[in-house]
């Protein structure tokens, strides 16, 4: 049996400075408190981002990520603690003489100059010198190809262009560290997912450090190095996007991201393994099941547990599969077809239906499975999470 | 759409109608063309009135008199109207806030025989000889208001973001005003300017409360002129006025229409 908690690293193993001790991040949060009035945006939080990560805030619309990002390019002052950026405070720094700079959600290019001058912007604030800006603003110009319309207005030029040419200003000035807030939000589907590996290609070919607001977690999931779920103003897991996913730490974060099952189980014994327990519980049916937790947690014997299945480990068949464990039958009442894959809605009892996704691999005429059939359902026994309930 | 036939009764409803606007109009330049000294008996055609109209130091005076006061006056009312604008959108939840928009409009409903009145007092208690500078002044506090609710409407619309991304790239707050807000908004500031102008032009009211010594605009030369009798000398320089607001109505039109196509030919250039 492997073990859930750190096989998932593997991925991120080339690049990962949070988990050498002796790295020095590039950006601190210390204790870093923001109210308006009597609401609290950012709740006593503390956060390290290290140079070269491509960095993610993840979150729902009002859980502080937008303000976070708003301290660092110092629009917002905050209420209480420190932001350090290698090491020295910026907390009472005005914007202008902070190293970061930020592509707005908005774009927010200056509608009266062409796109050069959108782009040289920057440069010309600092006194820069004609030639060097015209140097800069060409490389610029290559870098997100806009050849062909240096001279056009804002106005003139589609959503994606528009896009490139605020990713464009945004990096003139070289800053350390890039904020991008929801930078792809007004692009349509097929030109974010291509934006999305274009933006991680600059990244790295640039040697920069990114960190991106989104609410679109696959955004995040694609993009970043690691994600930061936020709640009302606290971090409630910051980790790897394979660990977000297959290890998450609370019903939230396995909430937020993607679809997840949760079955209420009791625990019959715990075994320790490495840094993490193996648990063995039984359903409201009576039906064994295993589960994993990803870190030592307080769950004990007998203890009311959340079963945490992602509907894609689950598979769904007619004949009742070998074993004892980790299976369940029951019926299905709903078939949610995309066309790649069918999520079947499986009721287990009067008030349990699970989602379990299977892959499109017959013809839709050639349905095996429909409504009303009985089916089993069943999962390797590494696959269920154990959740504190 | 149906397109509507020709009746007889469209045809007289819209005769009818532009006649009632466009007749006294009409009737003032051709009568400002009149050989006789008598306004309503036509005496053949002539131009005498308009060349003594140019040889009458008088109205010319007036006329500049009434130029310079709109200049400064629309000037000066532009960049107070501006800033106030900004302040009441920009300032936040200030205490006395409600107040202080209150009294920025407050002037756009005050009668103008209140506001002229008052003024007449102020400037009469201070002290102030009355003249050029007074009617400046007056005009400044009541047309200011007006530029405040043209610039306000627009910065409505106007995104902080853009003022954001030019502090973020370096500029101090107002370097970013001057080099990003402004520029932006300044379509609003020249319509507020414009039409602070055309108050300042044609106000009666006001400039008679507050006239003095080289203070006689042109309306209040008008208006004394005519107490004393309506001479075609009159109709003349109003035929002057109407076209010149002709023109500029002319002209706006054209600009208006010409910026509809710019901006149908950048939509196409975005989208191809």
């Amino acid at each position: 049996m492997t073990t859930a908690a750190k096989s998932y690293d593997s991925v991120s193993s080339e690049f990962s400075p949070w988990t050498d001790s002796n790295a020095t991040p590039l950006i601190q949060f210390q204790n870093v408190t923001k109210r308006y009035g009597d609401f609290v945006a950012i709740d006593n939080l503390s956060l390290d981002i290290y140079e070269r990560e491509f960095f993610a805030l993840l979150g729902p619309s009002g859980c502080g990520k937008t303000t976070m990002m708003r301290l660092l390019a110092g629009f917002e002052g905050l209420t209480e603690g420190r932001i350090l950026l290698g090491g020295k405070d910026i907390s009472h720094i005005p914007p202008n003489q902070r190293p970061v700079n930020m592509m707005f959600q908005s774009y927010a290019l200056f509608p009266h100059m062409n796109v050069e001058q959108n782009i040289g912007f920057g440069l010309k604030q600092e006194g820069k010198s004609k030639a060097e800006i015209k140097d800069r603003v060409e490389e610029l110009i290559q870098l997100v190809q806009l050849q062909q319309f240096t001279k056009r207005k804002p106005e003139q030029l589609s959503g994606g262009q528009r896009q490139r040419v605020a990713l464009a200003r945004s990096l003139a000035k070289k800053p350390k560290l890039l904020l991008l807030d929801e930078p792809l939000g007004a692009l349509d589907k097929k030109l974010r997912e291509q934006t999305q590996f274009e933006l991680m290609n600059l990244q790295e070919q640039l040697g920069m450090t990114f960190m991106i607001v989104t609410h679109d977690q696959e955004e995040a999931m694609t993009v970043a190095s690691r994600i930061a779920v936020m709640s009302k103003g606290e971090l409630v897991q910051v980790d790897t996007p394979a660990q977000i996913y297959e290890a998450p730490k609370s019903r939230y974060v396995a909430d937020f991201i993607g679809n997840v099952n949760f079955i209420g189980a009791t625990v019959d014994s715990i075994a320790i393994n490495k840094d993490a327990q193996e648990i063995e519980a039984t359903l409201s049916n009576n039906t064994l099941v295993n589960a994993t937790t990803t870190e030592i947690t307080e769950i004990k014997q007998g203890d009311s547990i959340w079963l945490s299945l992602r509907p894609e480990k689950i598979a769904v068949d007619k004949a009742e599969p070998e074993g004892d464990r980790n299976k369940l039958k029951g019926t299905v009442i709903d078939i949610g077809y995309v066309g790649n894959v069918s999520t079947y809605h499986v009721q287990i009892a009067e008030d349990v239906i699970v989602k379990a996704q299977r892959v499109n691999r017959n013809r839709l005429r050639n349905r095996q499975i429909t409504w009303d059939d009985e089916v089993w359902l069943h999962w390797n026994e590494d696959a269920a999470l154990a959740l504190d309930k | 759409m149906k397109v509507t036939r020709f009746t007889w009764f469209n045809a007289t409803s819209l005769t009818l109608g532009f006649a009632f606007l466009y007749l006294p109009i009409l009737l003032l330049v051709i009568f400002s063309f009149n050989e006789s000294k008598l306004v309503t008996v036509w005496g053949g055609f002539s131009t005498k009135w308009y060349q003594q109209l140019w040889e009458n130091s008088v109205y010319l005076d007036a006329a500049l008199v009434t130029l310079k006061i709109a200049v400064v006056s629309s000037t000066m009312a532009a960049i107070l109207g501006t800033v106030s604008a900004l302040v009441l959108h920009r300032a936040g939840r200030f205490r006395g806030r409600t107040l202080f928009s209150g009294m920025i409009y407050a002037p756009l409903v005050m009668p103008e025989v209140i506001t002229g009145l008052s003024l007449l007092l102020l400037f009469v208690a201070a002290g102030v000889a009355k003249g050029f500078w007074t009617i400046s002044l007056a005009h400044i506090t009541f047309s200011m208001c007006y530029v405040t609710v043209v610039v306000s409407s627009r910065l409505v619309t106007f995104d902080r973001s853009l003022e954001e991304a030019a502090l973020d790239l370096g500029c101090t707050p107002f370097t970013a005003f001057l080099q990003v807000t402004l520029p932006v908004i300044a379509p609003s500031v020249i319509s507020g300017w414009l039409l602070a102008f055309t108050l300042s032009m044609d106000d009666l009211v006001i400039a008679s409360f507050t006239t003095g010594p080289g203070g006689t605009t042109l309306p209040i030369q008008l208006y004394s002129a005519i107490r004393r009798g309506v001479s075609p000398e009159i109709n003349a320089i109003s035929s002057i006025l109407v076209g010149v607001v002709t023109i500029a109505v002319v002209i706006a039109a054209i600009s208006s229409h010409q910026a509809e196509r710019r901006r149908a030919r950048n939509e196409h250039l975005a989208n191809s």
